[in-house]
C-alpha cells in the first residue's frame, strides 16, 4: 500500500478507492482531545454526520467529493470551523487546533 | 404529551440521580460508549442485540421485551430517562420502542450525552445492576409504526418527511457520512417525501430547538399538519428523532415511524424512487 495513511485509526476492512474520507485529530496544543464531538457540514452549511473523538483525538467520514466544513465542539472552547475539500480514492488529513 | 411531559433536562437529571422511582437508560450507535463511561446510575440497553431479533428482521417479541426490562430492574411504573449519543438518535429510538410497548412514563434528556460531557459534568464507568422486576408490556401500539405497504400508499398522499441528510436524500451518498457507502440497495428517496434532516430540529449542543422554530420548520418544508405523516430515515433511528419532534414535542396526532426505512425500501423491487435534491412526483 501507498502508505498515506496517517492517523490512529485503521482503514483495514475499507475499501479507500471507492471511499472519499475525511479524516484527522482534534489538539489543543500538543496534547490530542479525546472527548471532542467532530461535525461534518455540506457546501452549504447543512449537517450531514458527527463523530465523537477517540480517545487519542481522531476522527473519520466517509464523505462525497466536495467541499465540506469539520465543526468542533468540545468542553471549555469555542466551536472550530476548519473547512476541507474530500476526493474519491484519496484521504483528506485535517488537524483541528482548538 | 408536550415538551414538558416528555423532554427533561441535565439538571433535571442530577437532582434525580438518586430517586429509585428514575430509572436513567443509555442507548448508543456506538453499544461500547457505556462501558467506557455513562452517568451515574445509568443502565444501558444494546439497540443492536437488546432490541432487535437476532434472526428476522424485526423487534424483539412483547414477550422478549418483558423478559428484557424485567432482568433490567425497570419496573412498570418507573420513569425511564433515555439518553444516548450521536444526538439522542438511537435514545429516541429507544424512547418510541418504550412507547411501542406501552410503557407510560418515558423521557429523554436534553442534548443527550453530548451536551452532559460538553458541560463537563460526571461520568463513571461503574458497573450498575439494578434488581430484577418482573415487567408487563402491552401489544406493540401499530399507531406510531409504518410498515412498508402503507408508505407505498402514502405517496402523493400523506406527509411522508425523510430526515436523513440532503445528500442521502438526493441519491449522493446511501449512508450517513461516518459510516461505509458500499451498500446493496438503490439511492434517492420515495417520491413526495420532504427532505428535513433530523439535524434541523436540533441546536448543535443536541438540545431540540423550541416548539416556534421546529413548527416553522416543518412549515416551510411543506409538512401539511392537517395530514396524517410517516417519517423516514435509513434504518429508523433518526426518525424516531424527528418522530419524538412531531408527536411527543410538537402533540401532532397520527405520526408514524417507518422503521424499515431506506435499507427496506431502496431494496423494494417494482416500487417508486426520486433521485436528487426535490421531492418529485407521485
Amino acid at each position: 500500500m501507498c502508505g498515506a495513511v496517517k492517523g490512529g485509526l485503521s482503514l483495514d476492512g475499507v475499501d479507500v478507492a471507492k471511499e472519499a474520507i475525511i479524516q484527522g485529530q482534534v489538539v489543543r496544543g500538543d496534547e490530542p482531545v479525546g472527548n471532542a464531538y467532530v461535525r461534518l457540514l455540506d457546501g452549504t452549511g447543512e449537517f450531514t454526520a458527527e463523530v465523537p473523538t477517540s480517545a487519542t483525538g481522531h476522527f473519520r467520514f466517509f464523505a462525497g467529493p466536495g467541499d465540506w466544513t469539520l465543526r468542533t465542539l468540545a468542553p471549555q472552547s469555542d466551536p472550530v470551523d476548519n473547512k476541507v475539500t474530500a476526493a474519491k480514492g484519496v484521504v483528506a488529513e485535517v488537524t483541528v487546533s482548538l | 404529551m408536550s415538551r414538558e411531559s416528555a423532554l427533561v433536562n441535565a439538571d433535571w437529571v442530577a437532582e434525580h440521580l438518586a430517586d429509585p422511582n428514575v430509572i436513567l437508560i443509555e442507548v448508543d450507535e456506538d453499544t461500547s460508549a457505556y462501558d467506557r463511561s455513562h452517568i451515574s446510575g445509568a443502565i444501558k440497553l444494546d439497540w443492536t442485540t437488546d432490541l432487535q431479533d437476532q434472526v428476522r428482521r424485526d423487534f424483539v417479541s412483547k414477550a422478549q421485551f418483558e423478559a428484557l426490562l424485567s432482568e433490567k430492574g425497570v419496573s412498570n411504573d418507573a420513569t425511564v430517562v433515555l439518553y444516548g449519543g450521536n444526538n439522542n438518535w438511537f435514545a429516541a429510538y429507544a424512547y418510541w420502542y418504550f412507547k411501542l410497548y406501552g410503557h407510560s412514563d418515558v423521557k429523554l434528556l436534553d442534548g443527550g450525552r453530548k451536551k452532559w460531557e460538553l458541560d463537563a459534568r460526571d461520568l463513571t464507568d461503574e458497573p450498575v445492576k439494578l434488581d430484577p422486576t418482573s415487567y408487563t408490556a402491552t401489544e406493540q401500539d401499530l399507531s406510531i409504526r409504518a410498515f412498508r405497504d402503507e408508505v407505498v400508499a402514502a405517496i402523493g398522499t400523506q406527509n411522508l418527511v425523510d430526515v436523513r441528510s440532503p445528500d442521502e436524500f438526493a441519491g449522493r451518498l446511501l449512508a450517513p457520512a461516518h459510516l461505509p457507502q458500499e451498500q446493496a440497495q438503490r439511492a434517492g428517496h420515495i417520491p413526495t417525501a420532504a427532505s428535513v434532516p433530523w439535524s434541523k430540529a436540533a441546536n448543535d449542543d443536541g438540545t431540540f430547538r423550541s416548539d416556534d422554530e421546529l413548527k416553522q420548520i416543518y412549515s416551510e418544508a411543506g409538512v401539511d399538519w392537517s395530514k396524517d405523516t410517516i417519517a423516514y430515515c435509513r434504518i429508523g433511528e433518526r426518525s424516531s428523532h424527528t418522530w419524538f419532534v412531531l408527536k411527543e414535542l410538537l402533540g401532532e396526532e397520527n405520526v408514524k415511524n417507518y422503521d424499515g426505512s431506506w435499507t427496506e425500501y431502496g431494496s423494494l423491487v417494482g416500487v417508486p424512487v426520486a433521485l436528487g435534491d426535490e421531492p418529485g412526483v407521485a
